[in-house]
């Protein structure tokens, strides 16, 4: 058995994270229907919102450069990675040289990507979470289970068992109790922090802003109390200009969280000395692999992606088990895809494209309408196969290619169906039957009139 | 309603197309359709020569054997007036995924034009209403449960119910069920079987939560593993292709 296979069993033996994910996902996608179903203009909306991704990969390059550019003229500067260790040594760099050790990290899929955590940890340096659920995923020692909601996998109960354990409270389950015993521990933190780490949903070529979207106001604490700020986010994060974001957003927090939009969205620009904010900015864009599925036509599509993880929330494989079962940074069914894109790809992350009934609904509701299983099923094409898998779909081709054979490999499955105590293993192929020709019973297992 | 097609259809040679898991675990669909077609005075012919489309084999991977069984098809079925299938996910491999198969030359061209006459039951037959009257009789409750592949790949969403809503007695229910995926997923089912189980299982719950006497939909192997979930959580509820109700 995969590793995947064991991680998929133990989370569907897991009930309260069964209860957990299944819970947040439905309501999710419920809160989600309801204020999609307000857009009069949602299948426009949608159009414009692809049209303007598919404009911002096509010409990444010049988008990329012209932000440069105009972030820089602002008084920030830009980075290219070209990976991950890349990614973490211009991070880590940045701190050595103004000797920062503690500051605050917030919602960043792409950190998690390139592993920053980890490294910094390593470096001694301490960057505490600031986004509640990636605190609470932090404090458990867990990676998170969702690309906008990490710490979905957990109850109310285990949430307040586990911070009134770490943070020394009373045990509550109260969420409201909860965020501001957590945001009081946060605070402090905040207050005497040398640096901010975030990630960015946008960066926006003509202008130079970087757009974070968030809930809980922390985030923009990243960039507001420290003197130093590193954007770390991926290079097809990029808009043209400012008007395209209004599809973008109209779509983003909509299709995520269900809200109209979020709590916070912030347009970030470099401050010049003597303006407030940090006087030193840094965004960070990282390809590791990006470029390399923008030339691939076959996987290019996948780039259009603005992570807001309605696919997630659908997909009836995510609902089941959660995200840790994935065993990958990014789970679900967008995560299937991103899995085998970016960093290195494994065999187990070769693997993940199995992991989908290919149902469809990850189409059917992404904000983008990029066509999932269509990749997936060209990923499950790449997928080196096993010797049992060749040989079963070999003799499947040399069985169905000759209606003789066919016919009687057809007997001898139905009477090993008999035979056998459950019927076939795996499939549904359990009772009798006869080969519909013009001669043969009408035999059926559901008599319409009996 | 298809694209091109307007009214009642006059009668055509219609040849079946019968999958494979339709032939061998659910023979009983595909005698109904044949039963329908004629009815409806339609030419219903069966060429033995065919087995399975491909979609197996597409779906895990094996584009190439895949492939060889994509070209069988097209050879058996390119001279065909119109070409009639009980199930949403085999029409759907033909239809969209043929074409990503790498089929070359002759074969590519007979493949192009062959799509546009492949129907799923369901489509082509709404073509043929309104049904003459009295055409058949359902006295019971039905849960209609849209397959994710007729639903979603051929957009088929009201045929099945349109023409069950002519069929004398039936009493279809919906109770706003959601519309969510069985959980079969082919070969998915044997790969990761308990989760696979699990999602039916869900799945069977909200259909019977619906209270209809049966279950029906228009693809044997989704209604298969419903069923097999339904009987797993004791539910008194029956599957039932929605041909053999229209065939009656
Ligand atoms: S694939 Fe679509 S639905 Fe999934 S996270 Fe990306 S944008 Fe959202």
């Amino acid at each position: 058995m995969s590793r995947i296979s064991i991680a998929v069993n133990k989370a569907l033996s897991d009930s309260p994270l069964g209860s957990a994910v299944l819970k947040s996902c439905d309501l999710s996608t419920n809160k989600r229907n309801e204020v999609i179903a307000e857009l009069d203009d949602f299948e426009e909306t949608r159009k414009q919102a692809r049209e303007v991704r598919q404009f911002a990969i096509d010409n990444l390059e010049s988008l990329i450069d012209l932000f440069t550019k105009n972030f820089e003229a602002a008084g920030g500067k830009v980075h290219q990675a070209a990976d991950e260790r890349d990614a973490c040594g211009i991070v880590l760099e940045l701190l050595k040289r103004r000797n920062a050790r503690k500051g605050i990290k917030s919602k960043s899929m792409v950190a998690e990507e390139i592993g920053l955590g980890e490294a910094l940890e390593h470096a001694g340096i301490d960057a505490i979470e600031s986004d509640l659920g990636e605190f609470i995923v932090q404090l458990a020692g867990e990676p998170p289970s969702h690309i906008t909601a990490p710490a979905l996998h957990r109850s109310r109960q285990s949430i307040g068992k586990l911070l009134s354990a770490k943070l020394k409270f009373p045990y509550t389950d109260d969420p409201a109790k909860l965020t501001k015993e957590a945001r009081g521990h946060l605070r402090k933190r905040f207050l005497t922090a040398d640096f901010g780490i975030a990630g960015a949903n946008f960066f926006v070529a003509e202008s130079g802003h970087l757009v974070m979207v968030e809930n809980e106001g922390n985030g923009r604490m990243g960039f507001t109390t420290p003197p130093l700020f590193i954007s770390i986010t991926g290079i097809e994060k990029a808009v043209g200009a400012l008007p395209d974001l209004s599809p973008m957003l109209r779509l983003l927090a909509r299709s995520s969280t269900g809200q109209r939009f979020t709590t916070y969205t912030s347009l970030i620009r470099p401050t010049r000395p003597g303006e407030d904010g940090p006087g030193e900015m840094h965004v960070i864009l990282v390809d590791n692999g990006r470029r390399e599925a923008i030339a691939d036509p076959d996987l290019r599509e996948m780039m259009l992606c603005i992570r807001c993880g309605a696919c997630l929330n659908i997909c009836p494989v995510y609902k089941s088990v959660g995200g840790h079962a994935y065993k990958s940074v990014y789970p679900g069914p967008m995560g299937a895809i991103w899995s085998n894109i970016v960093g290195t790809p494994t065999a187990e992350s070769a693997e993940l494209p199995d992991l989908s009934t290919l149902c469809g609904a990850c189409k059917d509701v992404c904000p983008i309408s990029i066509d999932i299983p269509r990749m997936l099923l060209e990923l499950r094409g790449r997928r080196p196969k096993g010797a049992i898998e060749s040989s079963a779909a070999a003799t499947w081709k040399w069985t169905m290619s000759s209606p003789e054979r066919y016919e009687t490999a057809g007997k001898i499955a139905r009477t090993a169906g008999m035979l056998l105590p459950n019927g076939l293993p795996g499939g549904w192929l359990s009772g009798g039957g006869s080969s519909y020709r013009e001669d043969a019973p009408d035999q059926g297992e559901e008599p319409a009139n009996e | 309603m298809v694209a091109g097609w307007s009214g009642r259809v006059d009668p055509l040679k219609v040849q079946l197309f019968i999958p494979c898991l339709v032939d061998q675990a659910a023979p009983a669909t595909a005698h109904a359709t044949q039963q329908i077609l004629e009815r409806l005075g339609h030419e219903v012919h069966f060429d033995r020569r065919q087995t399975c489309c491909g979609q197996a084999l597409f779906n895990s991977g094996f584009r190439l054997e895949a492939r060889i069984l994509a070209e069988r098809f097209v050879q058996i079925f390119s001279e065909a007036e119109a070409i009639v299938s009980p199930s949403g996910s085999c029409v759907s491999m033909v239809v969209h995924h043929y074409s990503e198969i790498g089929l070359v030359g002759n074969l590519r061209d007979d493949c192009e034009r062959l799509k546009s006459k492949v129907f799923e039951l369901s489509q082509f037959l709404s073509m043929n209403l309104p049904f003459p009257s009295g055409f058949s009789s359902f006295p019971h409750s039905v849960v209609y449960h849209p397959s994710c592949h007729l639903n979603r790949d051929l957009g088929v969403k009201t045929e099945p119910l349109d023409l069950l809503s002519q069929i004398d007695g039936i009493r279809l229910v919906s109770n706003d069920l959601p519309v969510e995926c069985c959980g079969f997923g082919g070969a998915f089912s044997a790969k990761y079987g308990k989760l696979s189980q699990r999602i039916a299982d869900r799945r069977a719950e909200a259909l019977e939560a619906t209270g209809a006497e049966f279950v029906t939909g228009g693809d044997d192997s989704c209604l298969g593993h419903i069923r097999q979930s339904l009987r797993r959580i004791g539910s008194p509820m029956r599957v039932i292709h929605y041909s053999r109700i229209l065939a009656g």
